[in-house]
C-alpha cells in the first residue's frame, strides 16, 4: 500500500528550499536530450514547465485540448499575481507573502510549499518582465502594484484587468520559442484520456487527436498533469466549457491520491444566472468591492416586489435597506474574504431577499461611491455649490476610470447601467483549492507522475487569496517542477526510450477504445448536458457554499444513482472516428459523476468548517462570533488524500497531518 | 423569439459543405448567442440528428476560441465582443441568421463552424518571443524603467486574443493586424529591441507563407477586432519591416 | 517577383511609393491643365515646354510611364494573390458595417482609371507622338499658321459629349480612388501617427479637388468650344 511521504527537507523554513535544490540529482546536459517528458495542460503551470523543461534540453510533449496553447483558462484571470518584491516600502517580505498566504487558506495548507512559493514570487515578476510582459507601470517608468483582499500590503502586478492573459501569453512566448527549436512537440486538440504505468511507474499516455478521432499512444520518461481545477463539476462555475477533471481523475484511478476535493472557492461577485439556458458564469472582479456597497432590501415585500418586478432598486428607501456585510462585520464590511462574502449572500437570498427574478442576487451598488468621489472632486476643482448632478457627473468619471471595462462587460450581459441600478452579483464556482496530491517534489503518489497549478492540492489550503492563482501555477512550472523534476529522472539516464508496443500501452489503448464505443453505440435516451445540469444541481444545493451531513449523505447517494442513470441512458450522436464534441463531454462528465461523489464524501468527512468549506454542524455558538464557520484544529488539522478502490464511495482516507512550526493557527475574525 | 439560422454545415475538411436551415423557438433575448446554439444542439441531439460543431472555451471573450462570421460579420453585429459575448436582444423575433465558419485559405474549415487557425501559432513560433530563459536569475523586473507611454500602448497591442476575427473579416484574408499587434508590443519594449530585426522579418515571411493574402488599408479589421487593436500597430510593423530591410 | 519585392509589406509600401508618385504628378498635370482655362497663351507655352523639353520627355515620362505600369501591375499581382487568400467566399458577406466601399473597391475603380488611361492615350499622347516622332514636327505649331496647336486641339477633343461624359466618370472614379489611396499609401508607408488625421483631410481634400478640377477643365471645355 501507498503511505504518503510528503518529502519536505529538513531544517529552518527559511532555508528548506535552497538547501534542498544544492543537493538534489541533477542531469546532465548530453543526457536531458534522451529523456522525454509529457506535459498535459499549456496553462500558466503548464506552459511554464513545458517551456523551461525544454529549455532545460528534456524532450518535451504538450497536450492541449483547445486549438492553441494560448487559449488555455489561465488566459481569463483578472486581477494580478501577487509577488513579494515589496517595491512599494510598505513592509513586505517573504515572510509576510508566506503568512498571509496560509492564514488567507485558514491553516489547511503545507507550510514549506507555501514558502517556497512566496520565496520564488520575485522571480517570476524578473522573468515575466524579461518576456515581455506589459506589466502596468507609473509615471516614473517603474512597475505598479496594487492591493488585494485579505492583506495588508500592496503586491499585487498587474497589466489592466487581464493579468491572466498576459502572463499566459508571456509562458506562450516562451513554448513557441522551443517548438521552433523542436524542443516541444506541441498537440493541439489532443486530450489525454489515460496514463500508462509501466512497472509502476508513468510511462505515457493515451491521448486522442479531437480532429480525426485517432487514439494515440505516447511515452515519456515522466508525467506531468497541469490541466486545472474541476470547478465545472457544478456545470455552472467561471470555468471555461471544457475545463475538466479527466487527467487528474484518470491518474488517481491508476493510485494518484485526490487530495481535499471539497475545498472549493465560491467567488462572491459573479453576474447572477439569468434562466436555466444558462451555460457558464462570468466573473467580476473582486476589486469591485473597494468601492461598490453591498445590500439586500430590508423589508420581505420589498424584496418580493423586486422579485415580480414591481420595484426598482433606486426606489428603496436608504433606511428601507440592509448593507448586511456592513451589518455583520462592521470592521471589514464589505472586504471581508471571498469565503465569507459568498456565504452571507446565500444566507439572505435563502432567506427570500434575493433582488432578481431567480431570488438570487444581492445589489453591488456604486452610488455611494459616486457620490463621495464627486464631492471630493468638486473640492479638488474649487467648484463651490455644486449642483447635485455636477457632483453625479465628476464622481461617475472616477468610477468609470476605476472599473469601466468591468461596468462595460456587465451592461453587455446584462443589459442594465450598473452606473444607475446597482449591478446585481451572486456568488459562483471560481477555483478549486483540493486536487491531486504530491509531495514536496509536486510527485504523485504514481513514481513520475507529477501534478502542478490548480490541479494540485498544496499551496492554497482551504481558502486561496486573490492573485495567488497565477502565482502559484507560474512558480510550480518555472521554478519548481524543473528542479524537483531532475531528481527522479536522474535514475533514468540510461533507460533509453519508452517503447509504446509494451502490453502496458496496449492494455491502456483498449480501454481508452471500449469507453468510446460503449459511448457512440449506446444510444440512450439523454444527453450529456443533460447528465452534467443534473450533476451540478445536486453539487450547488448539497455541496455548495452550505453543507451538512444530511445534505451530503443525500448527495453521495444521488450522484450514485445518476451516474449508474448516465452509464444506461446517455445518448451521444456522431462516431469516434471524427471531431465530435458531444464525445469529448462524455468522457469528461463521465469523471465528474465520480469525482462529485468523492467529494460530497470528503466533505462529510470534513466536519468542521474552514475556508471555502462550510459545515452548518461546525459553527461558533456564543459570543462575538456567533454563527461564524468553526475551524477544528484538534481533529482536522490534516490532508485528507483520497485513495481509489473501484467505487468513489469506496475510497480510503490516508491523512497528512499538517505541522505548523512557523505560523500560530488562530481563528479567522473578521467582526 | 423565433429564428430561422443559416448554418454552414459541413462534415469534414474533405466535404464540400453547404448551408442548412434551421428553425429555433422560444429563445430568450437574455441568452448568448452561444446558448442558442446550446439549445439547437440540444434539440437535434434529442431528433437524432447531429449537432453543430462549433469553438467555443471560455465564454467571456477572452481565449479567442469563438468564431463565427454571424449575418456578415464575424462575431456578429455588436462593436469590441467576441461571439460569446453576443446576447440575442440584438436580434429581433422571426429574425433570418446567417452562421459561417471564419473563412481565408490560411483557416480551413475542419468540421462545420470550425476552423483551423495554427497558422497563427507557427506566424508566433517564428518569432514572437523574446529569448530568455528560464533562470530566476534575470534582472530584476525595475532594472530598467520602461515609459508608461510605451508599456501602456504595448499592452494595447497585447491584449490581442488571436481570434483571427481581422483575418475573417478582411477581404484579402490579410493577418497583418495580428501580427503588426504582436510586433508592435515588442517593438515598444527595450526587451525586444535585440532581436528585433529578425522578428519582423521571420514573422512577417512566416505570414506571407501561410497564405494570408495583402492589407489594403480598408480598415475592417480594426473595426470588428473585438478587443479594439489599432490599425497603428500594422504601421508600426510596416516601419519595422522597412527598418530592418533598408 | 524575388527578393525584397517578394514579401508582402516590400509589396505595399512599393504600392504607395509608387502612387504618391502619381499623386503629385496629377497635382502638375492639373495646374497646367488649370491655365487652360483663362490663359490660351499660357497654356501653350507650357505644354510646348512639357512636350518637347529633352528633361521631361526622356527622362520624367518613362519615369512616369514606369510609374503608373508599376502602379497597376502591381496592384493586379495583389489583387490576385488575396484572390488566392480568400478562396472560398462568404454566402453573406456585409462589408458595409466594417469599411467603406471605396477602399473595398480600389481594383474596379483602379480598372475604370486605366480604361481612361488607354482612352486619354488614344486622345491626346499617341497623336502627339505621331506628330512629333513619326512626322518629326517638333514645333507645336498648328499646320500653316504661327500657333501654337495645344489649346486648339485641346478644345476639339471636348466637343463630343459622350467623350466628356466618359472623362468625368473616370474622374468621379479617380477621385474615390484617391480618397482611400491617399491615407492608405501613408499607412502603408508606415505613417500613422497623431498627423494622421491631418494626413486623412488632407486626403479627402485632395482626392475632391483634383479630379473636380480635371472635370471642370473638360467641361468648360465643352461649354466654350
Amino acid at each position: 500500500m501507498t503511505t504518503l511521504n510528503s518529502r519536505i527537507p529538513k531544517g529552518p523554513i527559511k532555508d528548506k528550499w535552497t538547501t534542498y535544490k544544492d543537493k538534489i540529482d541533477l542531469v546532465n546536459p548530453a543526457n536531458k536530450r534522451n529523456i522525454d517528458v509529457i506535459v498535459v495542460g499549456t496553462g500558466l503551470a503548464g506552459g511554464s514547465a513545458a517551456a523551461s523543461l525544454a529549455e532545460l534540453g528534456y524532450n518535451v510533449k504538450a497536450f492541449a485540448y483547445q486549438d492553441s496553447p494560448r487559449r488555455a483558462h489561465s488566459i481569463a484571470a483578472q486581477g494580478g499575481i501577487n509577488a513579494a518584491k515589496n517595491y512599494q516600502g510598505d513592509g513586505d517580505s517573504t515572510y509576510r507573502l508566506f503568512y498571509d498566504t496560509v492564514k488567507g487558506g485558514d491553516y489547511r495548507s503545507r507550510e514549506a510549499n507555501v514558502h517556497r512559493l512566496a520565496e520564488v514570487s520575485g522571480n517570476i515578476i524578473d522573468q515575466c518582465v524579461a518576456q515581455g510582459v506589459p506589466f502596468a507601470r507609473d509615471y516614473g517608468g517603474l512597475l505598479d502594484n496594487r492591493s488585494f483582499g485579505g492583506v495588508l500590503v500592496s503586491r499585487t502586478f498587474y497589466a489592466k484587468g487581464q493579468t491572466g492573459q498576459q502572463l499566459l501569453l508571456g509562458a506562450y512566448s516562451a513554448m513557441n520559442r522551443q517548438i521552433a527549436r523542436g524542443k516541444i512537440e506541441m498537440h493541439n486538440r489532443h486530450e489525454m484520456l489515460d496514463v500508462v504505468l509501466v512497472d509502476g511507474k508513468a510511462r505515457g499516455i493515451i491521448a486522442r487527436n479531437m480532429i480525426t478521432g485517432e487514439i494515440q499512444r505516447h511515452s515519456a520518461h515522466a508525467v506531468v498533469i497541469a490541466s486545472g481545477g474541476y470547478g465545472n463539476v457544478y456545470f455552472l462555475s467561471t470555468n471555461a466549457m471544457g475545463s475538466n477533471v479527466t487527467a487528474g481523475w484518470k491518474i488517481h484511478k491508476k493510485g494518484a491520491f485526490f487530495a481535499n476535493p471539497c475545498y472549493t472557492q465560491i467567488h462572491p461577485t459573479c453576474i447572477p444566472r439569468s434562466g436555466d439556458y444558462q451555460s457558464k458564469l462570468t466573473l467580476m472582479s473582486e476589486s469591485l468591492r473597494n468601492d461598490g456597497r453591498i445590500w439586500v432590501p430590508a423589508k420581505i415585500e420589498d424584496a418580493k416586489a423586486i422579485q415580480e418586478g414591481k420595484l426598482k432598486a433606486t426606489e428603496i428607501a436608504e433606511e428601507d435597506r440592509d448593507y448586511y456585510l456592513e451589518r455583520r462585520y462592521p470592521a471589514f464590511g464589505n472586504l471581508v474574504p471571498r469565503d465569507v462574502a459568498s456565504r452571507a449572500a446565500k444566507e439572505r437570498c435563502d432567506a427570500g431577499y434575493g433582488v432578481n427574478a431567480t431570488g438570487e442576487a444581492v445589489y453591488l451598488d456604486f452610488a455611494a461611491a459616486i457620490d463621495r468621489y464627486g464631492k471630493e472632486q468638486a473640492k479638488i476643482k474649487g467648484i463651490d455649490n455644486a449642483s447635485a448632478s455636477e457632483i453625479y457627473d465628476l464622481g461617475q468619471a472616477v468610477v468609470e476610470a476605476k472599473y469601466g471595462n468591468l461596468f462595460q462587460m456587465y451592461e453587455k450581459i446584462v443589459d442594465e447601467n450598473p452606473y444607475k441600478t446597482p449591478m446585481m452579483i451572486y456568488p459562483a464556482t471560481h477555483y478549486t483549492m483540493g486536487g491531486v496530491w504530491v509531495d514536496y517534489n509536486l510527485m504523485t503518489t504514481i513514481p513520475g507522475c507529477y501534478c502542478i497549478g490548480e490541479a494540485n492540492f498544496s499551496d492554497h489550503g482551504a481558502n486561496r487569496l486573490g492573485a495567488s492563482a497565477l502565482m502559484q501555477g507560474l512558480a510550480d512550472g518555472y521554478f519548481v517542477l524543473p528542479y524537483t523534476i531532475g531528481d527522479y529522472l536522474s535514475d533514468d539516464i540510461r533507460t533509453g526510450k519508452i517503447s509504446t508496443d509494451s502490453p502496458e500501452f496496449e492494455e491502456a489503448e483498449k480501454s481508452v477504445k471500449e469507453l468510446i464505443n460503449f459511448f457512440i453505440s449506446n444510444k440512450g435516451e439523454h444527453s450529456v448536458d443533460y447528465y452534467h445540469k443534473k450533476l451540478g444541481e445536486i453539487m450547488w444545493d448539497k455541496v455548495g457554499m452550505s453543507r451538512n451531513e444530511k445534505g451530503l449523505k443525500e448527495a453521495m447517494a444521488e450522484i450514485k444513482a445518476l451516474r449508474e442513470d448516465f452509464w444506461k441512458n446517455v445518448n451521444v450522436p456522431g462516431t469516434s472516428d471524427e471531431m465530435n464534441p458531444e464525445l469529448e463531454k462524455a468522457t469528461r462528465v463521465a469523471d465528474f459523476l465520480e469525482l462529485g461523489e468523492l467529494f460530497a464524501k470528503d466533505a462529510l468527512d470534513r466536519n468542521e468548517s474552514c475556508g471555502g468549506h462550510f459545515r452548518e454542524e461546525s459553527v461558533e455558538l456564543d459570543g462575538e462570533q456567533e454563527g461564524e464557520a468553526k475551524r477544528n484544529d484538534k481533529d482536522f488539522a490534516y490532508v485528507s488524500a483520497w485513495e481509489y478502490k473501484g467505487e468513489p464511495g469506496d475510497a480510503v482516507l490516508h491523512k497528512e497531518e499538517l505541522e505548523f512550526n512557523d505560523i500560530e493557527l488562530k481563528q479567522r475574525s473578521y467582526k | 423569439m423565433n429564428l430561422t439560422l443559416k448554418i454552414w454545415r459541413q462534415k469534414n475538411a474533405d466535404d464540400k459543405g453547404q448551408l442548412v436551415d434551421y428553425k429555433v423557438t422560444d429563445i430568450s433575448e437574455h441568452m448568448s448567442f452561444l446558448e442558442m446554439m446550446d439549445v439547437l444542439n440540444e434539440q437535434l441531439i434529442n431528433k437524432g440528428e447531429e449537432p453543430v460543431a462549433f469553438d467555443h472555451d471560455c465564454r467571456e471573450g477572452i481565449c479567442g476560441m469563438c468564431s463565427m462570421y454571424i449575418n456578415g460579420e464575424a462575431h456578429g453585429p455588436d462593436r469590441g465582443i467576441t461571439t460569446c459575448q453576443l446576447h440575442m436582444r440584438s436580434f429581433k423575433d422571426g429574425d433570418t441568421i446567417h452562421i459561417e465558419p471564419f473563412r481565408a485559405t490560411a483557416f480551413p474549415v475542419i468540421k462545420d463552424l470550425v476552423v483551423d487557425r495554427t497558422s497563427f501559432d507557427r506566424i508566433q513560433q517564428s518569432g514572437g518571443y523574446i529569448s530568455v530563459n528560464t533562470s530566476g536569475n534575470t534582472q530584476d523586473a525595475n532594472a530598467t524603467p520602461i515609459s508608461k507611454i510605451d508599456a501602456d500602448k504595448a499592452m494595447d497591442a497585447a491584449t490581442c486574443i488571436g481570434c483571427g476575427a481581422c483575418v475573417a473579416t478582411c477581404k484579402n484574408s490579410s493577418a497583418m493586424l495580428f501580427v503588426g499587434a504582436k510586433v508592435s508590443q515588442y517593438a515598444l519594449l527595450p526587451q525586444g529591441q535585440v532581436e528585433a530585426t529578425e522578428r519582423v522579418l521571420s514573422m512577417v515571411q512566416q505570414m506571407d507563407d501561410e497564405g494570408f493574402g495583402n492589407c489594403t488599408n480598408t480598415g475592417a479589421c480594426e473595426v470588428e477586432c473585438p478587443k479594439g487593436i489599432s490599425l497603428e500597430n500594422i504601421a508600426r510593423m510596416n516601419r519595422e519591416f522597412l527598418k530592418a530591410s533598408l | 517577383m524575388s527578393g525584397f519585392l517578394s514579401s508582402s509589406i516590400a509589396r505595399k509600401v512599393a504600392m504607395a511609393l509608387s502612387a504618391l508618385f502619381l499623386i503629385f504628378f496629377l497635382i502638375m498635370h492639373l495646374s497646367v491643365n488649370l491655365t487652360s482655362l483663362f490663359s490660351e497663351t499660357l497654356f501653350n507655352h507650357l505644354s510646348h515646354f512639357m512636350g518637347t523639353n529633352p528633361m521631361v520627355q526622356f527622362l520624367l515620362q518613362p519615369i512616369l510611364i514606369f510609374g503608373v505600369v508599376f502602379h497597376f501591375v502591381m496592384g493586379f499581382v495583389l489583387e490576385l494573390k488575396n484572390k488566392k487568400a480568400t478562396a472560398v467566399k462568404y454566402a453573406k458577406d456585409n462589408g458595409a458595417a466594417n469599411s467603406t466601399w471605396t477602399s473595398r473597391n480600389m481594383v474596379y475603380s483602379g480598372l475604370v482609371i486605366l480604361a481612361f488611361i488607354v482612352l486619354h492615350f488614344i486622345d491626346f499622347w499617341i497623336p502627339e507622338l505621331n506628330v512629333k516622332y513619326v512626322h518629326g514636327d517638333m514645333s507645336g505649331l498648328l499646320e500653316g499658321t504661327q500657333d501654337f496647336r495645344y489649346f486648339e486641339e485641346l478644345q476639339h477633343k471636348f466637343v463630343n459629349p459622350l467623350r466628356v461624359l466618359a472623362y468625368v466618370v473616370s474622374f468621379v472614379l479617380l477621385g474615390l480612388h484617391l480618397s482611400h489611396g491617399f491615407q492608405s499609401a501613408f499607412q502603408s508607408m508606415g505613417f500613422n501617427n497623431k498627423y494622421t488625421k491631418t494626413v486623412k483631410a488632407a486626403g479627402k481634400i485632395y482626392s475632391i479637388i483634383v479630379p473636380a478640377g480635371f472635370i471642370l477643365v473638360a467641361v468648360f471645355h465643352f461649354l466654350n468650344h
